[in-house]
């Protein structure tokens, strides 16, 4: 991992002396042994304090939102799961690729001071979906473990779903953690923070309707979220986010067939583009559509 | 502050009996910013709209809320009683207290409570209601027919002799469509080709008039008075401008293998080749999966042939993008497959044949030059049975659950046709009811029974076999003796099904025209709307709107026509002013709403705003209000909310759903 370390901080002081970009987005030491931090590099010298390692977990994809109102390019460290991130941002056109030099870094799979993180045990592989330049090694993602929790709640009658979900999300502080890191939430201004919108005010009036800010973020990144479970890393009350966003995505799959969002920036979502070989929904409760006989 | 008049409507007894109208009048009262409310029997009529003009102008009214019938019934008028008395027709509203309420409930208690909610929540959304200015555009002076069958040809006339000028896309070789194959007909068995062709030759004569033959509708885009069409006119692989028409290519071509279409496949032809003499236009084509030089490279005789060098094997599918002012839907029917109708043996034994099929083999043009006889062995029968009803009015999911309509009359035809030319062939009709209602239909029906000797038998076929000598072996019941019978024949007619040409659905849905669950196009109204989509702009014409026979398809053909003629005589049609408005500061370019935008209205520009105080440059969407046609789509898609729909805002529908939650 340190000669990795190593390998990007000369890259990218070469990038950065072939005048290629002019700041880095990459991790520095953060508080604790377990723990690296973001950080913006805004001078050569400072590369020296950059840091990879296996707490490297986040996804730095969305600070580059931030970046686009700058002048020249910005170096950006992207694990293989960051760049499905990456390419959604790209397909809503809040990152412009010529403004962004992407490094592709090689994972292992990351940590905790828990052991290996959450969102790991769903790796979707070593494939770079986008990248300028690819730091090679043998490290390898691990093998993805199903958590069967989906097929738990699958199993469930509604009425123990309900129960389940009103347990998880009355643990809810509404610190907002998982609107701010996730790749798909990057409006401008958020529905939530919009007192116009007359929905902040609807999602605090009593204790269930606070819990509704889960579910309208669901719909709202429902075919645009890429699954990378950073939702879940970064709630403080370890609330399973990641399983409202799998059950919309399933949905989607069994209707208008396997699609990966970030996979491709010029791929369609099904749910903003209509093909004659959709199934029509009908309004009937349960999975309805016209059957054919 | 608003000021809001609420006026509460009777409709008679309507809606008075179940809903306690003076009641409502007296309960919303009380709500913010209303400052009158009253009730009257007939709101719609002149002395009830006189009442909200006098109440518009006496009491300065702001905003009026009318509770009455849906608004598509009335909210037309009563817009326009405001605008009269001053008001901005935009900031009326309508609750809808009649079908949504009086006509649905019993208990008028509990309707009075549902109507009141309605009344408040209408009251809440008109509170935000905003003035608003329609737009005008002009109107493209040309309309589009899809399909070149009869419906097609004669709405296309039609339209065309109007002055205007009109194109029919035809996606076989030819037009003409289903009436060009039938022999005869009813009830005065004049030859549809005679009555056919003339006005086949009048549509390709008429300079108004413009025939993209071979050719598909690819997408539409755009809204009434102003569509957008793109044309794919395949390959025919001639040069059109260059060929005579002498058939030199078809009689060489050695490709000879290949049902052909036209006949029903009860014979083939050539790879070159015209459907049918009379075609139009008189121009081959060349069938690529049959042709030897596609498939090999090799042959090329008709190249050779051509004296004028019109084969043209490198010819590609062109596009065409044309504009037009109205869509004529005329896409026709097809007969059902009868691959799940395994008891007639219909795949089996090529003596049990579907009515088109018998059409063609009594067409002095068709297979046999009009000689009826045995496909299997071109005997002469002597026995044949005709089955009705062949997966019409159906309960199981392989048949249609309607009555096809032009069966019972083409049976009758048929059966009538072959005792007057060959007296010797006996005739049975199997049927559940005989239904001829029709000028002179009943009278042909009942000369096929009682001049002719047709045996007609109420009751149904269940199963025919093949028997060894070559007949059928017909199993069936008679209702009326209560017999089974088994029935030695020749021949069995299968009065097949017809449903909705194939390529409706796909058309449909590109003209965001509706249709119901057999595939055939909804009219904007049953009895008072039936040559109109719901769709502004979209007509239908013949049997893509249901089963008709050719005098109906004619008058209805003849009646889109005159609606298309209506629309096209206009000059400019106002917009509707209810369209979606980007809110640029929540913006954040992400192209959602461009995306599920079924009009292509939303284009993005990039901007420098004012967020705060500080200046910033954003990729912004905007409308272009002239094209949005209000559909919400993209409202419902932005995640921020940027996306706003003037009349309906989000602001406006929370309000009316608090209303009635409160």
């Amino acid at each position: 991992m340190h000669a990795i370390e190593e390998t990007i901080k000369e890259t990218c002081k070469k990038l950065w002396d072939d005048g290629e970009v002019n700041r880095i987005l990459a991790w520095e030491k953060g508080l604790f042994d377990h723990d690296a931090a973001p950080a913006l590099f805004r001078s050569r010298e400072r590369i020296s304090h950059l840091v990879y390692n296996e707490h490297c977990g986040g996804n730095l994809s969305k600070f580059l939102i931030k970046e686009m109102e700058k002048e020249g390019k910005v170096l950006v460290l992207l694990k293989p799961c960051d760049t499905y991130g990456f390419n959604q941002l790209l397909s809503e056109n809040r990152i412009n690729r010529e403004k962004v030099y992407i490094l592709g870094v090689p994972c292992g799979g990351m940590r905790d001071e828990r052991g290996l993180l959450f969102k790991c045990l769903s790796c979707k592989g070593n494939d770079f979906k986008a990248s300028d330049q690819i730091i090679e090694s043998d490290l390898s993602v691990p093998a993805p473990v199903p958590s069967g929790e989906e097929e738990k709640l699958n199993k469930m009658t509604a009425e123990e779903r309900f129960a389940f979900w009103r347990g998880q999300l009355s643990k809810c502080i509404r610190c907002n953690a998982c609107r701010n890191v996730c790749p798909a939430c990057s409006c401008i201004k958020c529905v939530f923070d919009n007192r116009d919108s007359g929905i902040e005010t609807k999602a605090n009036s009593d204790a269930f309707e606070e819990n509704l800010f889960h579910i309208i973020r669901a719909f709202h990144v429902a075919g645009r979220c890429t699954d990378c479970g950073e939702c879940s890393r970064v709630c403080p009350q370890n609330i399973p986010l990641y399983l409202l966003n799998r059950k919309m995505i399933e949905e989607m799959n069994e209707r208008y067939g396997t699609y990966q969002a970030g996979e491709n920036p010029e791929a369609k979502s099904p749910l903003t583009e209509f093909k004659e070989s959709d199934p029509e929904i009908s309004a009937e409760y349960g999975k309805g559509g016209v059957s054919s006989c | 502050m608003q000021k809001i008049g609420v006026f509460v409507c009777w409709c008679g007894s309507n809606i008075a009996a179940t809903v306690d109208v003076s009641k409502v009048a007296g309960a919303v009262k009380e709500e913010p910013d209303v400052i009158f409310a009253s009730d009257y029997s007939y709101m719609c009529s002149e002395a009830g709209q006189l009442m909200i003009q006098n109440a518009i102008k006496e009491k300065g009214l702001t905003g009026i809320v009318v509770c009455s019938c849906s608004p598509r019934m009335h909210e037309a008028t009563f817009r326009k009683a405001a605008q009269a008395a001053g008001l901005n027709p935009y900031m009326v509203e309508i609750a809808n207290i009649r079908e949504q309420c009086s006509w649905i409930h019993k208990d008028k208690e509990e309707g009075t409570k549902k109507a009141i909610l309605l009344a408040k929540a209408a009251i809440a959304k008109v509170r935000f209601n905003e003035p608003l200015t329609a737009g005008e555009t002009p109107v493209t002076k040309r309309a589009l027919v899809i399909g070149g069958g009869i419906a097609g040809i004669q709405t296309a006339l039609d339209i065309a002799d109007a002055g205007f000028e009109v194109d029919i896309v035809e996606k076989s070789p030819t037009i003409g469509g289903k009436m060009a194959q039938l022999d005869k007909t009813f009830p005065t068995l004049d030859c549809a080709a005679c009555i056919l062709t003339p006005k086949m030759v009048d549509a390709a004569a008429h300079e108004k008039i413009r025939l993209f033959t071979y050719s598909e509708v690819e997408k539409v885009k755009g809204f009434v008075g102003n569509f957008t069409v793109d044309i794919r006119k395949k390959a025919r692989s001639i040069q059109e401008e260059k060929c005579t028409g002498c058939g030199a290519c078809m009689e060489k071509c050695p490709s000879r293998k290949t049902g052909n279409e036209f006949n029903e496949r009860l014979d083939n032809r050539t790879a070159i080749y015209i459907p049918f003499a009379q075609a139009i236009p008189n121009i081959p084509s060349i069938d690529r999966e049959a042709c030897i030089h596609f498939k090999t490279g090799k042959c090329g005789i008709c190249q050779k042939t051509c004296g004028v060098g019109a084969i043209d094997f490198d010819q590609q599918d062109e596009r065409i993008t044309r504009k037009y002012g109205a869509i004529v839907a005329a896409t026709g029917f097809q007969p059902i497959s009868l691959e799940r109708f395994d008891e007639f043996q219909y795949s089996k034994s090529p003596d049990v044949i579907t009515s088109l099929e018998l059409e063609r083999l009594m067409n002095a043009a068709g297979p046999t030059k009009g000689e009826l006889v045995k496909p299997s062995s071109r005997k002469h029968p002597s026995d044949m049975v005709f089955v009705q009803c062949v997966g019409s009015r159906g309960e199981s999911c392989r048949e249609k659950s309607y009555c096809s309509k032009i069966c019972c009359m083409y049976t009758a035809k048929h059966a009538m046709m072959i005792r007057d030319k060959y007296p010797d062939i006996n005739v049975h009709v199997f049927y559940i009811d005989v239904r001829t209602p029709g000028k002179n239909f009943d009278e042909f029906y009942r000369r096929a029974v009682e001049d002719y000797g047709v045996d007609y038998r109420k009751g149904m076929v269940g199963k025919v076999m093949e028997q060894k000598d070559g007949r059928l072996l017909v199993q069936a019941s008679d209702l009326l003796t209560g017999e089974q019978l088994l029935l030695h024949t020749d021949m069995v007619v299968l009065a097949t099904a017809i449903e909705p040409d194939k390529s409706a659905r796909a058309l449909a849905t590109m003209l965001t025209a509706s249709m119901d669950t057999n595939d055939f196009f909804t009219e904007a109204h049953p009895k008072l709307r039936p040559v109109e989509s719901p769709t502004a702009g979209i007509f239908l014409s013949g049997t893509c709107q249901g089963p008709k026979d050719i005098p109906e398809t004619v008058a209805q053909a003849g009646a889109a026509a005159a609606k298309v003629i209506g629309l096209l005589s206009r000059e400019k049609l106002l917009n509707n002013p209810q369209v979606a408005k980007a809110e640029e500061r929540l913006c954040s370019g992400c192209s959602g709403c461009s995306k599920v935008c079924p009009y292509g209205a939303i284009d993005y520009e990039v901007r420098e705003i004012w967020d705060h105080g500080v200046r910033k440059t954003r990729r912004i969407a905007v409308v272009n209000e002239a094209v949005c046609q209000g559909c919400g789509a993209c409202t419902v898609t932005c995640p921020s909310g940027a996306m706003d729909l003037k009349g309906f805002t989000a602001k406006q529908i929370m309000a009316e759903v608090d209303a009635i939650c409160r």
